[in-house]
């Protein structure tokens, strides 16, 4: 990486064991600096959703240092980790979870619930948010009324919502078609223009071509990490 | 947090119901069963300050070889006397006088209607009431008229007093001049059939010896009337005089009540405890079912505490709106008991209180196990990306 750039996810020597024997992540070392979208690729159990899930502070690693953000994840109490997640850290899934009979507004709102927002606040931003992934004219819309898309879409207007340094994506192409996959990706790298730090796990090859830098992992190792100049 | 736990209700509406049916049901029986005892006390409590609990009865007990014994003619007269007496009255039974719709029944179905001389200031003392005609007066109580009490006019089938309306009484027609009302006080006058003293005297061979003495005392003065009016109806034989006080009755019944209220409540405590125990049951399956909205509330930072106060909060409002709907249902059952037996409808404030405050009590027992589980739940656990 080059120059002295702010490092949002800092990963060293991280392993995760689970019992049983089965190891999901096998010494790691990762960097990732502000502003960077990178791609982490690989066969399913190759150990990318726990990678996800570590730098997420939503998993604990059973060995190894995780700092995001500056913060160092092991001394931190359930709490701190929590607003943590709430205000600097943005999640998008695969099957969007998305609130059911819930208005999109409201669910994006939802995205501040644990921030200490005002209920007026939270549903301003939210329909700025919205705005921002081009669904301004579905704000009233239930999940079930949005196409596979727009429900990913909403969902990623959840996840930034609260203008968080690090946005989480996890194969968020999986549950599309081809054509819509790629609308959103376009999205992604719009964000990601306007300065957010995105990690976008994926298995597929055609969406990891869309970020610059791709990380490989295998077995639960990283295996290969190229930057390509001029995406 | 009240907001966020409102929204899990709202996603499942029947389940809602389903649960907080059957702690509605538990406070409603309680509700219903506390309300209808006391509406029912409030009626007898009502009842004995109308009647009045001074009334002093002195009747026949039996003599030494087992006949009724009757008492002197100068028994009114004497207990009159008495110090703090208010009025007095009497009525002598007319054993041989029976009582017959028309003359043409026959002579074995009386009917168990006694026929007895009453006189004219008895509705005063006893405190009856005329439900249809006139009491005896001073000019009826010398002729052949009759005034009915209320299950004996039931018994011979007439609704109400008519000038031309006669019955076959002691072998001759006597005219129905008046029907009475039911009397709290003096039960035996509702199967009776009542002519004047003098009529009595004159028609249907009566002595003029009073068999029970009625009379109202000095409230304060009561017990020590009743001590004393045993020998001053028949000095000669105060043995064979029974003295009661008949609002103690009532009063006993009022009583009796409350024991059997104690068991319903125990029972409505159980139907309690089965609804809370419902409402457990629904939060563990729903905890059960939302391991992903779980997993993403702590995504988007909620602690372990919060998630934990969704559920505690989802619980409470279960149970609080179970509570809410049997406070209601109760109250509406107790009116609508009360006021077909006419007695007034009273809802103690203690039991709607208190079945509300046990509603929060079992919600929140119910609702703590399935809370912290939901709160235990590792996320990665709970979003199962993996």
């Amino acid at each position: 990486m080059s120059g002295r750039a702010e490092a949002i996810v800092t990963l060293r020597g991280v392993s995760r064991d689970y019992p049983g024997g089965v190891t999901a992540l096998r010494d790691v070392d990762l960097d990732i600096d502000r502003g960077e979208m990178v791609a982490i690729v690989g066969p399913s159990g190759s150990g990318k959703s726990t990678m996800l899930n570590v730098m997420g502070t939503l998993d604990r690693p059973t060995s190894g240092e995780v700092v995001i953000d500056g913060f160092e994840v092991a001394g931190l109490s359930d709490r701190e980790l929590s607003a943590l997640r709430a205000r600097r850290i943005g999640f998008v899934f695969q099957h969007f979870h998305l609130a059911p009979g819930v208005p999109a507004l409201d669910n994006v709102a939802d995205g501040l619930l644990y921030t200490g927002a005002s209920l007026r606040q939270r549903r301003e931003r939210a329909a700025r948010a919205l705005e921002r992934v081009g669904l301004g004219h579905r704000l009233t819309h239930r999940p079930h009324q949005l196409s596979g898309g727009e429900q990913q879409r909403t969902a990623i207007a959840r996840a930034v919502v609260g203008e968080p340094t690090l946005l989480l994506v996890d194969e968020p192409t999986g549950a599309l078609d081809s054509h819509t996959g790629e609308s959103l990706m376009r999205l992604l790298t719009d964000l990601h223009d306007a300065g957010t730090t995105i990690v976008v796990i994926t298995h597929e090859r055609v969406v990891a071509a869309y970020l610059p830098r791709q990380v490989s992992m295998l077995d639960g190792q990283v295996v290969a990490d190229r930057t390509v100049v001029g995406t | 947090m009240l907001r966020v736990g409102g929204h899990g209700l709202r996603a499942r509406p029947l389940r809602v119901v389903l649960s907080a049916l059957g702690i509605a049901i538990g406070i409603a029986a309680m509700v219903a069963v506390v309300g209808i005892s006391t509406s029912s006390r409030a009626e007898l409590n009502r009842l004995l300050d109308a009647l009045g609990t001074n009334l002093l009865t002195a009747g026949p007990g039996t003599t030494l070889f087992g006949d009724a014994a009757t008492l002197p003619d100068e028994a009114v007269a004497m207990v009159g006397r008495i110090g703090s007496v208010g009025s007095v009255s009497a009525t002598g039974k007319l054993a041989d006088a029976k009582v017959y719709r028309s003359d043409a029944i026959p002579e074995a179905q009386s009917g168990g209607i006694a026929t007895l001389a009453a006189r004219t200031d008895l509705p005063d003392v006893v405190g009856a009431t005329v439900a249809s005609g006139t009491w005896l007066n001073d000019a009826t109580a010398q002729y052949p008229a009759v005034v009915l009490g209320a299950k004996a006019a039931e018994h011979l089938g007439i609704g109400a007093a008519r000038p031309d309306l006669q019955i076959w009484l002691g072998g001759q027609w006597a005219t129905v001049v008046g029907t009475l009302d039911p009397v709290p006080l003096a039960p035996e006058l509702d199967l009776a059939a009542l002519v004047g003293w003098q009529a009595g005297q004159r028609y249907l061979g009566f002595d003029g010896s009073p068999t029970t003495v009625y009379t109202r005392t000095d409230p304060d003065m009561v017990e020590l009337v009743r001590s004393v009016l045993a020998a001053t109806v028949n000095p000669a034989q105060p043995n064979e005089v029974e003295v009661s006080r008949p609002s103690d009755a009532l009063a006993a019944q009022a009583a009796a009540d409350v024991t059997f209220t104690g068991l319903l409540l125990g029972l409505g405590a159980v139907a309690l405890l089965v609804g809370g125990i419902g409402v457990a049951n629904t939060m563990v399956i729903s905890v059960l079912e939302r391991r992903a909205e779980i997993g993403l509330r702590r995504s988007l930072g909620a602690t372990r505490g919060q998630i934990r106060l969704q559920f505690l909060a989802e619980a409470l409002l279960l149970s609080v709106l179970g509570g809410g709907a049997g406070v209601l249902l109760g109250t509406g059952v107790t009116a609508v008991s009360a006021s077909l037996q006419g007695w007034p409808t009273v809802v103690p404030a203690w039991v709607m209180g208190g079945g509300i405050a046990a509603t929060v009590v079992i919600g929140a027992l119910a609702g703590l196990y399935p809370a912290i589980r939901a709160a235990r739940l590792a996320p990665t656990e709970a979003l199962a990306t993996l």
